[in-house]
């Protein structure tokens, strides 16, 4: 059996393009300059693996990490 | 001024300005990638442009080697006089001086703006909806961005000619002609120095209200300066460009039937196509000035001039993006650079975005039907924003 998905976004990267909160609601939350964190403790809930990684893959800034617990 | 000689040597020779590159620049572009990642012309005192993605990337992340003290390339560099920060900025000011204008762009404060974008494309579909044909860069595309930006800032909507004559003056005709844009300006700054008047008197909660309540890092107002910069930098940003990206956008619609019956299969489709719509006709091409010496993939960079960033060029890159010359509306991978790459990450690409979205989506429901004017010229603009100038197309009544 795999491991849950952990989600982090770098906070050195980030620039606010915010492309992961339109393709991912349920996983990030946008501060108040629109800069893109992690929802809760970053663990990827069942059935959102793919969001996960679409988000991943259209940060211009490769700023978010995906990892297997 | 004469006119410039005529290029013959794309690659060692280029002119961001030549016709042959504002009507179609993408051949041009995979003609000096594959020749070198940095390629350089003596025209515009000295220019320098990154080919790849990853040399555009190495460039827009270094703030070390290359300032964004000038941001536009052109046929002079006189004093700077008047800057527009933060896009003028380099670091440490540059940071706190963004800051002030992230919050009100965020996606949650777009979707307050958003019934009046859909209000202002339907106002304009209205204008001509039951003619056979229409130039939608004059009639549809040019005005939203426009109104847009003048509605978040407070001003009246009604003056949108004044701005594009400013902007066309700064960013078209001031490439070589000073003096034109020196007028662009002073009309421009005079304009926003009557607005902050009126504010200081009857203070109200509009975006320029905002900027001249924001306090910097040791609790002090900005100066107007500041205001009347960043008050010309949300101005002129926020209007031609996002009028190209529109226009772009149903230019590829209007000659590409496939892709439109799609979307108006798939409306849930359009988010995903206006991001391949950014990659493949990324209107926005911003310019460094080189400080030091460095090496950007392996080719030498010598102060003294400046650089033609083109997120449009890396955004075509093969080696990025598979098909890169192909318009691919359900793209899933797509880390385009439209918006820039790094701290200059565009301000307004949230507003840019939703902009986009309801233009095509106001257009599409109600004018489902349209296609070229074969008998009509469409026309792009040159320099540091490119999109269609003039669109004509012919537009079948919905049955």
């Amino acid at each position: 059996m795999s491991g849950k998905l952990r989600i982090h976004v770098d906070q050195d990267k980030c620039q606010g393009h915010s492309r992961c909160k339109a393709l991912a609601p349920e996983l990030f939350d946008l501060d108040e300059f629109g800069n893109a964190h992690e929802a809760g403790d970053g663990i990827v809930p069942p059935g959102l693996e793919d969001k996960a990684y679409l988000a991943k893959s259209n940060c211009p800034e490769l700023a978010i990490d995906i990892t297997e617990d | 001024m004469n006119k410039p000689a005529p290029v013959t040597d794309w690659v060692h020779d280029f002119d961001h300005t030549d016709p042959r590159w504002t009507e179609n620049p993408f051949p041009i572009w995979d003609e000096l990638r594959a020749e070198c990642p940095v390629v350089h012309t003596e025209r515009f005192l000295g220019v320098y442009m990154p080919t790849t993605y990853e040399a555009v990337k190495q460039i827009a992340y270094d703030t070390e080697h290359f300032s964004s003290r000038r941001v536009i390339v052109r046929t002079v560099r006189p004093e700077i006089t008047q800057s527009a920060p933060p896009i003028t900025s380099d670091p440490p000011e540059h940071k706190p001086a963004k800051q002030l204008l992230l919050p009100p762009f965020t996606p949650d404060a777009m979707k307050k703006l958003e019934p009046r974008v859909r209000e202002i494309c339907n106002e304009l579909i209205d204008e001509f909806i039951n003619d056979s044909k229409v130039d939608a860069a004059a009639r549809y595309t040019k005005h939203i961005p426009v109104r847009a930006i003048a509605h978040m800032l407070g001003i009246p909507e009604k003056d949108s000619e004044l701005f594009i004559k400013w902007i066309h003056e700064i960013l078209e005709l001031g490439i070589t002609d000073d003096d034109a844009l020196v007028r662009g300006v002073n009309e421009m700054s005079h304009y926003f120095a009557g607005h902050i008047e009126q504010r200081k008197k009857n203070p109200t909660n509009d975006l320029i209200s905002t900027l001249m309540n924001a306090r910097d890092k040791n609790g002090q107002p900005l100066s107007d300066m500041h205001v009347l910069g960043s008050l010309r930098l949300l101005l002129i940003a926020g209007i031609d460009t996002t009028w190209s990206a529109i226009g772009a956008s149903l230019w590829h619609l209007a000659k590409t039937p496939a892709d439109c019956e799609r979307l108006l299969a798939e409306p849930a489709l359009i988010p995903t196509a206006v991001e391949e719509f950014l990659r493949a006709y990324s209107p926005v091409t911003m310019a460094r000035e080189v400080m030091k010496e460095t090496t950007i993939s392996g080719c030498p960079i010598k102060p003294g001039n400046m650089v033609l960033l083109s997120f449009p060029a890396a955004n075509r890159d093969p080696a990025m993006f598979p098909d890169a010359d192909k318009v691919i509306i359900d793209r899933k991978e797509n880390r385009h650079a439209a918006f820039g790459l790094g701290i200059h990450r565009c301000v307004g690409s949230n507003l840019a975005r939703m902009e986009m979205t309801v233009a095509l989506e106001e257009w599409l429901k109600r004018i489902p039907d349209f296609r070229l004017d074969p008998a009509g010229e469409v026309t792009w603009s040159e320099g540091t924003v490119r999109g269609p100038r003039q669109l004509p197309l012919l537009l079948s009544k919905p049955h």
